[in-house]
């Protein structure tokens, strides 16, 4: 426990250092959603009824991103294998990471909901539901995420590879989320959005454990 | 009682390929405790391979290796326990501070060194000014002080040291010429690669020989020749 203790400080303080690349992926991510807009045309409720969607794919497009900034410090002097020689724990490592990349995506989703609303005019009073579904959407993302900014941190093509692993994989959670998500956004009458969150628990608790035990084989040599 | 503790380092047709090409190839030694080994030979002849191998950091393709006893292979994390590895990468966060750096080593380690005592050994390894800037604004130099500084907080029984003079100046060869002499004193094994063949025959016990990968010589450092000199048939196990 003080090993994940010293590896989710380790990685708090690194996003706080490098605050500036964090600032920049949520320019990108309002600069996506600001795109969709212009994608989707001017009718007002086709943009409403798709507000959820578009959020989740801003979201999804940011991850990339901030998933493979997160590992540059780490590959850049070799600070995660010398980390590893202490030795560290690969799995404290992981999950430090992790829970630092939820933290991140979640503030990041719900710095973008304000973009969603006054963009597509898709706002709800349930604010509470909207945020327990960005938290667990963006644990979805983050798990997985983290695993393969791990495996592809190395690789010369990784801005590419990334995406390219991670997206067929998160698919479960993305149609979870934006399910989740829009049915908070447009109301619930028929009580279905506990069923998307129940479903995206479950992927998330699938995630965060297998994630957890395939790490060290991904970096160890 | 000492004899009964099993050599620092033991080694049996050791190899390691890059690709197609064996960057260590066949390495059969055995490294008594507390001894001071210099390991010599031209670029990319595998010194920091053997290095990085013995320290779990690359994993063999061929051979066995034990360091402190217990395997490379299957008892990775109790090597690690035992040794310490200075490498060519500083291993360094680049934005986090010298200070923040080695905080994050020592909840690692389980240190209870506090920012006061972690001052003070930064202070030791000439960083005492510098403790609070981040380290993408440190020299080579300074960046293989904070290594050094960082490596030397494990408690290891087996040091790596890989071309721990690199970068350095003329008060940092001092540094580590007293770190050398701790070391000593403390009966800690140390495996050094240097290219400073005369600083190496004054501060090491014994050495070893590597070209392209094979161990072409071993022996007491002193009796160390040239590198022309390093042929097979001076092979031996030391």
């Amino acid at each position: 426990m003080s090993e994940l203790m010293a590896a989710v400080r380790k990685d708090l303080l690194l996003q706080w250092r490098t605050r500036a690349q964090a600032v920049a992926v949520f320019v990108f991510g309002a600069s996506a959603l600001l795109l969709f807009s212009f994608a989707s045309g001017p009718a007002a409720e086709l943009l409403r009824s798709q507000a959820g969607g578009f959020l989740w794919l801003g979201l999804m497009l940011c991850s990339t991103l901030a998933l493979a900034d997160s590992f540059q410090s780490e590959t850049e002097q070799h600070a995660l294998e010398a980390l590893l020689l202490l030795p560290a724990s690969a799995r404290a490592l992981y999950y430090g990471k992790a829970l630092a990349n939820w933290l991140q995506l979640a503030l990041l989703g719900v710095a973008l909901v304000p973009m969603m609303v006054v963009l597509y005019d898709a706002g709800t009073t349930n604010v509470v539901a909207l945020v327990g579904v960005i938290l667990l959407g963006s644990a979805g993302l983050s798990a997985p995420g983290t695993l393969y900014a791990g495996m592809t941190a190395q690789t010369r093509a990784r801005q590419t590879l990334l995406p390219l692993l991670l997206f067929p994989l998160v698919v479960p959670v993305l149609v979870s989320a934006v399910k989740a998500t829009s049915l908070v956004l447009s109301g619930d009458p028929m009580g279905q959005a506990g069923g998307w969150a129940s479903l995206l628990l479950a992927f998330d608790a699938i995630y965060w454990s297998l994630c957890g035990l395939l790490f060290p084989k991904v970096v160890e040599e | 009682m000492v004899d009964s503790l099993p050599p620092a380092v033991e080694t049996l047709g050791l190899g390691r390929r890059f690709g197609r090409r064996w960057a260590l190839a066949d390495v059969t030694l055995r490294v008594p405790r507390g001894v001071r080994v210099m390991v010599t030979g031209r670029n990319g002849s595998g010194k920091s391979t053997l290095l990085r191998v013995l320290a779990t950091a690359l994993r063999p393709d061929r051979g066995s290796a034990r360091v402190a006893g217990h395997d490379v292979l299957t008892q990775r994390e109790s090597v690690r326990r035992e040794s310490a590895l200075l490498g060519h990468s500083s291993g360094l966060y680049e934005a986090l501070s010298a200070l923040e750096n080695l905080q994050v080593a020592a909840r690692f380690l389980g240190t209870d060194e506090g920012p006061a005592a972690l001052r003070e050994r930064l202070g030791e390894y000439g960083l005492g000014a510098r403790t609070e800037d981040p380290v993408s604004t440190f020299s080579a130099g300074m960046r293989k002080r904070l290594s050094l500084a960082r490596t030397m907080m494990q408690p290891a029984s087996v040091v790596f040291l890989d071309e721990p003079y690199g970068e350095l100046d003329v008060e940092g060869f001092a540094l580590v010429d007293g770190l050398l002499q701790r070391l000593r004193a403390e009966g800690r094994t140390v495996l050094m690669s240097t290219h400073l063949l005369e600083r190496g025959r004054e501060l090491c016990d014994d050495a070893l020989a590597l070209e392209q990968g094979r161990l072409v010589w071993t022996g007491k450092a002193a009796d160390l020749p040239m590198p022309g000199a390093w042929s097979e048939r001076q092979r031996g196990v030391a």
